[in-house]
């Protein structure tokens, strides 16, 4: 008997679901009863709601900075009047008046060379002397003392620059460290081994209010008298161990879920160690971690705020500092919150929104 | 007969204290001579094999590769690795590099190549292994066969003396069996020293020199393939051969 010829179907697109409006409505909202519910119960908090919201926020709002026409809307419309009032003292804080230009150009900078730092076309050797030349403009402009710039010592600094300053750097100094001590809570000497074990759980046994006291008040009793460290530079150290230690913990999460199999071909390879864990290990590893680190990042620009306690007057701090002394305006507090969290969150939520495409651009390899 | 290309003289090696995996192991291999090395799972065929690159380290005994004794000295371990390929079962391919990254990857960085020269080169080993086509998809888009091949090529791209094979193709799916076995028998050809721990007995019938079975950590049998398939002479090897020649 012949054998019967193979006869291929050609491929077909899959079907495009094609459906009005009512349809989808009945699929997504209304299928059954408990969707139904909570549909009717959504929308009718959302009718009730929103109206009062935009009332308060947009319509009845006072936009000038008058105190006697916010009093009079007061529980009626928002005082957005308040930020135009204080903004300055909100966004920059302490630092002299006259010369707050120089915080702006600084932070812009700043903002300016993390955002091109996140171009994929921008990662070429020159991105490291640009990082260079924006960080001795940043402190150049900061500090002043120089070309006719008036000195302003760190205490006075304050507000935005100091909240994107800390962060930057925390973040962009606490990330190597907590690729190195993962990688050496992994090392087969134990005497390294020891030494990151004991970094990780004696900082993380300990609240970042803690570090950050030890750093700001305790650090220089031991100090030989005389000597100083700015108080900044102690904060800055202290969130970088901090967040080290956590961060150190989510990369061996990803160390440790790297097949053996992959440090064995690189060994037999001839790769040394340390080609073999840049080569090989850690970009799979810290790809596989991208949400954990990122959570981490912003953790770090929100706690940030702690530094406050040890009177540095960041985002937070400066706008406590601005309302708090003028008891004219100190009802308003509310609506200023509201400002900072909006700042607070444009900064969040770009972070988030780039680690889902550096996420997206990982995966690249997994797609078929 | 010239110098053995390796020697294990008396090797030993326990995983932990109790577990004995290699037991009293002599075995001399001759320059461009082919083994295969079979036996029951757990037998210590992987641990033998894995020893000759320093994956695995013997407690006691002698192993000399290429000249050079194995020990904790990273020097002899680095230049033994450069004389010797590996191939895995799971075949081990870097998923967040393309195909030629992974083949050029060693040639640039240990073999200090230009990136020009160690793509030519790569890309000689994938039209060898008939994949050329296939060199700017990353691994997981291949098949099993192809990746199997693929690691072929990128242990043939450091020009070793001598290859090891892990169970090449106990992972892939019987249709692409034979498309890694093809390869591997034209490497046969060449010259190079071959060991490969493998249950494919047609592949040992065609182009072994010398099979060799193993139970319990120890060399049980070894000889020529024909002797070893038509005459085993231990009772353990002819139940072996019995199992799995059986269906």
């Amino acid at each position: 008997m012949a054998a019967a010829a193979f006869q291929p179907i050609a491929p077909r697109p899959a079907p495009v679901r094609t459906e009005g409006a009512l349809p989808w409505l009945k699929r997504n909202l209304f299928s059954n009863l408990p969707s139904t519910v909570a549909t009717i119960i959504l929308v009718g908090l959302a009718l009730w709601w929103l109206p009062q919201l935009i009332s308060w926020a947009l319509v009845k709002a006072v936009y000038v900075p008058s105190f006697t026409e916010c009093q009079a809307a007061r529980g009626i419309g928002a005082c957005w009047g308040v930020i135009t009032e204080k903004y300055r003292l909100i966004l920059f804080g302490r630092y002299p008046f006259e010369e707050q230009w120089r915080p702006l150009i600084a932070t812009g900078a700043m903002v300016a060379v993390l955002m091109a730092s996140c171009v994929r076309a921008f990662w070429r050797p020159w991105l490291v002397l640009l990082w260079a030349a924006m960080l001795a403009l940043f402190f150049g402009l900061m500090f002043g003392g120089f070309a006719g710039l008036q000195h302003v010592p760190t205490d006075r600094w304050g507000g935005l620059p100091l909240t994107v300053m800390l962060a930057t750097l925390s973040i962009g100094l606490a990330f190597p460290l907590a690729v190195v001590v993962a990688l050496g809570r992994r090392s087969k000497m134990p005497a390294i081994r020891t030494i990151c074990v004991i970094y990780v759980e004696l900082i993380r046994g300990v609240p970042l209010i803690s570090v950050l006291f030890m750093a700001s008040f305790m650090f220089p009793l031991f100090m030989p008298p005389g000597t100083s460290i700015d108080v900044l530079l102690r904060v800055l150290v202290g969130i970088t161990l901090f967040s080290g230690a956590y961060m150190a913990e989510i990369v061996r999460g990803g160390l440790q879920a790297i097949p053996k199999g992959q440090q064995e071909a690189a060994d037999t390879l001839g790769l040394s160690y340390w080609q073999a864990q840049r080569k090989v290990i850690l970009p799979q590893a810290l790809a596989m971690v991208v949400p954990g680190i990122m959570n981490n990042f912003i953790a770090i620009f929100k706690d940030t705020s702690l530094v406050t306690i040890v009177s540095l007057y960041e985002l937070t701090g400066a706008m406590g500092l601005a309302l708090n002394s003028d008891s004219d305006w100190r009802p308003f507090k509310i609506e200023a919150y509201f400002f900072i969290a909006a700042i607070y969150f444009a900064f969040c939520f770009s972070m988030s929104r780039y680690s889902l495409w550096i996420e997206k651009r990982l995966s690249a390899s997994k797609n078929r | 007969m010239s110098e053995p290309i390796i020697l294990f003289d008396k090797v030993n090696k326990w995983y932990g204290n109790n577990f004995h995996v290699l037991r009293d192991i002599d075995l001399s291999v001759a320059k461009g001579e082919r083994i295969v090395i079979c036996g029951p799972s757990g037998s210590g065929k992987s641990t033998l094999i894995r020893c000759i690159n320093r994956l695995e380290e013997h407690q006691q005994g002698h192993l000399v590769v290429d000249g050079t004794e194995l020990s904790d000295d990273v020097k002899a371990i680095e230049k033994v690795r450069k004389e010797v390929g590996m191939v895995f079962q799971q075949f081990n391919l870097f998923p967040h590099l393309t195909v030629l990254e992974n083949l050029t990857l060693a040639p640039m960085w240990v073999g200090k190549l230009p990136k020009k020269e160690a793509e030519e080169r790569a890309m000689q080993q994938l039209k060898r292994v008939q994949i050329s086509e296939q060199a700017g998809k990353y691994p997981l888009q291949l098949s099993g066969g192809q990746q199997q091949r693929v690691a072929i090529a990128r242990a043939l791209c450091l020009t070793p003396k001598i290859m090891l094979f892990d169970e090449p193709t106990s992972a892939l799916d019987p249709e692409m069996i034979n498309e890694v076995l093809d390869v591997m028998i034209e490497l046969a050809g060449q010259g190079i020293t071959m060991l490969c721990v493998t249950h494919e007995m047609g592949f040992a019938r065609s182009v072994a020199d010398r099979v060799i079975f193993m139970d319990q950590g120890q060399i049980v049998e070894q000889n020529t393939p024909e002797q070893f398939f038509a005459n085993p002479q231990n009772e353990r090897t002819r139940d072996f051969l019995s199992k799995i020649i059986a269906h």
